[in-house]
């Protein structure tokens, strides 16, 4: 099972409260923690990463264990505590004003 | 009994303020998706409940949300605005080519005779076209592809196709404005297009006449009389009579002639609205008086409208899809404002009340008239 922590605006979009919990088949990566998340809450396609190509949208982050997995391969493994659930993924509106 | 239900975007959430047929007692119901940007909201001519709203962020991308009870409920619905086959480019503010890039939905546009059939324009400028309620987006690729297009480029907003028009006489004619590209018109429904910009002249182009380049900001025409169309260009208040095919410039005695919205009175085709703002480098009214100004004439005298509207210190703009009309007996006029006032007229714009005062900057309003 795989923890996933959401901003809170796409919380609401979801209409979700608190941490999502997925399962993923196969290796637990980024793409297919989102390819889980999008199947689960289509309304969030688009909102994360490129519907057709997808590429991170520019102000979105990825983070997990105090590390910034953001620029990885989306097909590299996600680390163990991540797979495990022991540590949630987190995805991130990036620090901005307006 | 009658009644008005005025639908506002705002960069913060969208808001629903209703009234009855007297316009005088308001319910405002939001913000709805509070925090995100709501370039427009619009209602359906067939289905008064269907509404459709563009919602977006810098950080998430687009969302369309639909409404089937009037408001009262939202739903997500598709979301993917795919470009027909291999984008190409337009020019980018430096004069390289820039290759054509999704950003937002500017407006939605429902068709008069079916709640699921929608347009939607889009930065970069693209037409699409859904006939399921929103669930799937299809580009309508003619305008893109005419030949101009790669020479098209942004106004300082982004290069958006902010206005539709469906002509009610004429199926297959729509016409669309883009900034800073111009106008244009299909009378196939939309497979094929022409730009339809001559007698605009604009000095901030190398050809002041040239066929596109001019940033066309607003484009307005009443149902009954469709061959006549007004426009708010960067600078001109302009007119056409023959649908586009020609223009002329009515601005006369405006204290100045830029602007963004103008609308048309919902029974008299020739009485005509349009905020003056100072100029695109001040981008308040002039002299800090907010004055709505109205011709009755098609255009060249204009009076100002300025009981119940700020006129000391009021230094806000309104954007170019922030005026609507409604179609009661006595038609009533909303525009707001940057500084998040919405202003309602029940006698035609002679006298004005702020619904709201202090909502986010207001990016759009329109206005359902409902029996």
């Amino acid at each position: 099972m795989i923890r996933v922590v959401l901003p809170a605006h796409l919380r609401t979009l979801a209409r979700v409260d608190g941490e999502v919990h997925l399962e993923v088949a196969g290796p637990a990566t980024q793409c297919s923690v989102l390819d889980a998340l999008e199947a689960r809450y289509p309304m969030l396609r688009g909102t994360i990463r490129d519907q057709r190509s997808g590429k991170r949208r520019a102000f979105v982050r990825f983070f997990a264990c105090q590390q910034d997995l953001s620029h990885d391969p989306p097909q590299a493994p996600l680390p163990d505590a991540v797979a495990s659930g022991a540590e949630p993924y987190l995805i991130v509106g990036a620090m901005a004003g307006g | 009994m009658s009644g008005v239900r005025v639908l506002v975007g705002t960069r913060k959430g969208a808001f629903v303020l209703s009234a009855d047929g007297r316009r005088e007692h308001w319910d405002v119901s939001g913000p709805h998706f509070a925090g995100w940007e709501i370039y427009h909201v619009k209602g359906s001519p067939a289905d008064p409940d269907r509404l459709y709203a563009s919602q977006c962020s810098g950080w998430f991308g687009q969302v369309i949300q639909r409404s089937d009870d009037g408001g009262g409920s939202w739903a997500p619905v598709g979301n993917e605005f795919g470009y027909d086959g291999t984008p190409g480019t337009h020019q980018w503010y430096d004069g390289t080519p820039h290759p054509w890039e999704f950003a937002r939905v500017w407006h939605l546009e429902p068709a008069p005779d079916d709640p699921d059939t929608v347009y939607a324009g889009v930065e970069d400028a693209g037409l699409f076209r859904s006939t399921d309620g929103g669930q799937h987006w299809q580009e309508l690729p003619g305008l893109r592809g005419h030949s101009s297009a790669p020479s098209w480029q942004p106004g300082a907003g982004g290069m958006c196709l902010h206005t539709i028009i469906l002509d009610p006489s004429s199926p297959g004619r729509i016409f669309a404005a883009i900034s800073a590209a111009g106008a244009f018109r299909s009378d196939d429904a939309g497979q094929t297009w022409r730009p339809v910009n001559r007698g605009l002249h604009s000095e901030g182009i190398p050809d002041s006449a040239a066929e596109v380049g001019h940033c066309v900001h607003r484009i307005a025409m009443h149902p009954s009389r469709p061959s006549v169309l007004y426009m708010q260009k960067h600078w001109d208040v302009m007119r056409s009579d023959d649908a586009g095919e020609s223009w002329r410039e009515v601005s006369g005695d405006l204290p100045t002639d830029f602007g963004f919205p103008i609308d048309v009175h919902a029974h008299e085709p020739e009485t005509v609205y349009v905020v003056p703002i100072t100029s695109d480098s001040h981008h308040f009214p002039p002299e800090g008086k907010l004055r709505v100004y109205r011709s009755r004439t098609g255009g060249d005298e204009w009076e100002p409208l300025t009981k119940g509207l700020p006129q000391e210190h009021c230094y806000v703009n309104v954007l170019r899809d922030a005026m609507a009309v409604d179609s009661l007996e006595d038609c009533g006029v909303y525009f707001g404002t940057t500084g998040g006032q919405v202003y309602a007229s029940a006698d035609a714009g002679d006298t004005w009340e702020p619904i709201v005062r202090d909502l986010p900057a207001v990016l759009s309003v329109e206005v359902q008239t409902l029996q």
